[in-house]
């Protein structure tokens, strides 16, 4: 058993129908501690218009830098209860918003330290294979050295990083930009 | 570190098919940066048994009658390239009615909603990474893509396996479908071996008697790297 992966086909349009049950868009619901944060933004195709039928899956650590899925080795526990998990629709405007925790240092390539981030899925209709994106967080100390970011042209790194909301320290925002001058980086995972 | 097998070329699609007119302004132009396998894509997330809706395998008994239309069984087995199985991970199914038609507010097709269908389903794999539903065979319908474009008929298909990393989103045929010929989505993957690895397997094993057809659809993940370069 077993031979080549199996291809990837779009979600197509009516993804809502089989997935929209597992919408989530608190992922903070079950940590035990860490840094709440909100994050909101748009999704933009090639025109700048909004993409109003597309979904995001967020998969992320917990605030000690710990995943809840089995294939974390760590000696440490994830927080009870913390998933990691959230699955996020945009609205009709293209928006999307979900609130978490900001995420602690996971290990990177060499057992060095990863800079805080979350890991995300993009899926809609016109999409073949998902997108994979990471978001990091503004003003990080631990973003200048870290691995990944690195790998990215200077000139496109901030497409990964979010921006504070003037008036509100717990709100981020972050685009999604499909094509253009800004667009965003993706990642071949 | 644990790393998972890149695919080989023209087995998956391309992002930008431009025979696939919505991709023309949503597929990235930048090229993809490659991204290390970390802990961050070799984890995943796990749903238990109380997440998901233990007859969510059953697509003909969500409603007070049963749905119209020629009653299927499609199973099959959740695997990685080396043939390991991936145990007890979601699968979640969604499809249009019998008539062709989804329960979506955007879908303007001119065919009966079934008041006994939904077309969602999920469930867990067993211990082996085998998956059962019971469903309907979906009907073709016609969409804008292009003059007189018809989907085939489909199932999509939503599993995550192990990992971030094996996360896949795919659409399940039917053998001997006229349609599949002229689709731009099927036919965007480039080698044709990948495409019929879509099409799913007429089986007698699984065909009920006096009840229904069966279907087998094997979904097959991305193999581990047994060493920890990357070739």
């Amino acid at each position: 058993m077993g031979g080549e992966t199996t291809p990837s086909q779009t979600v197509g349009p009516y993804f809502s129908i089989g997935l929209g049950w597992l919408n989530r868009g608190d992922l903070a619901h079950g940590a035990s501690g860490g840094e709440r944060v909100t994050i909101r933004g748009r999704i933009l195709d090639g025109e700048g218009q909004p993409v109003p039928d597309a979904c995001l899956e967020i998969w992320q650590a917990d605030a000690d830098g710990k995943y809840a899925g089995p294939g974390d080795s760590q000696e440490t526990s994830p927080a009870q209860g913390f998933l990691g998990f959230g699955r996020i629709p945009t609205n009709d405007r293209g928006e999307f918003s979900f609130t978490t925790i900001k995420p602690g240092s996971v290990p990177g390539p060499d057992g060095l330290p990863q800079a805080p981030h979350l890991e995300i899925s993009v899926f809609m209709r016109g999409l073949l294979r998902r997108l994979v994106t990471r978001l990091y967080f503004p003003n990080d100390p631990a973003n200048p050295e870290d691995h990944v970011l690195n790998l990215v042209p200077a000139g496109r790194r901030a497409t990964l990083i979010a921006r504070p909301f003037a008036g509100d320290p717990h709100i981020l925002e972050w685009d999604i930009r499909l094509q253009g001058e800004h667009e965003t980086v993706f990642f071949e995972c | 570190m644990l790393r998972y097998r890149r695919p080989a070329p023209g087995t998956q699609p391309e992002l930008l098919h431009p025979a696939y007119v919505s991709s023309i302004k949503r597929a990235p132009t930048q090229p993809l940066i490659q991204l290390p396998h970390t802990l961050s894509e070799t984890t995943g997330p796990s749903f238990s048994k109380e997440v998901v809706p233990p007859k969510g395998f059953d697509l003909t008994r969500q409603h007070k009658g049963e749905p119209l239309g020629e009653r299927i069984v499609v199973s099959g087995r959740l695997m990685d390239e080396d043939g390991r199985p991936a145990a007890h991970s979601l699968v979640e199914i969604w499809q249009a009615n019998a008539a062709g038609r989804y329960l979506h507010k955007a879908d303007q097709h001119d065919a009966p909603l079934d008041p006994n269908f939904t077309g969602m389903g999920q469930t867990l794999t067993d211990a082996e990474g085998r998956y059962r539903f019971v469903t309907i065979r979906p009907g073709a319908y016609p969409w804008r893509n292009h003059y007189n474009a018809w989907r085939p008929r489909h199932i999509h298909f939503s599993v995550f396996g192990p990992a971030f990393a094996t996360r896949l989103v795919t659409q399940m045929y039917f053998p001997g479908d006229p349609l599949l010929e002229f689709d731009p989505i099927y036919n965007s993957v480039p080698v044709e071996s990948a495409r019929k690895r879509l099409i799913s397997i007429f089986d007698w094993a699984t065909t009920t008697p006096e009840i229904a057809l069966g279907f087998r659809f094997d979904i097959v993940l991305r193999g581990r790297n047994a060493t920890p370069m990357e070739r």
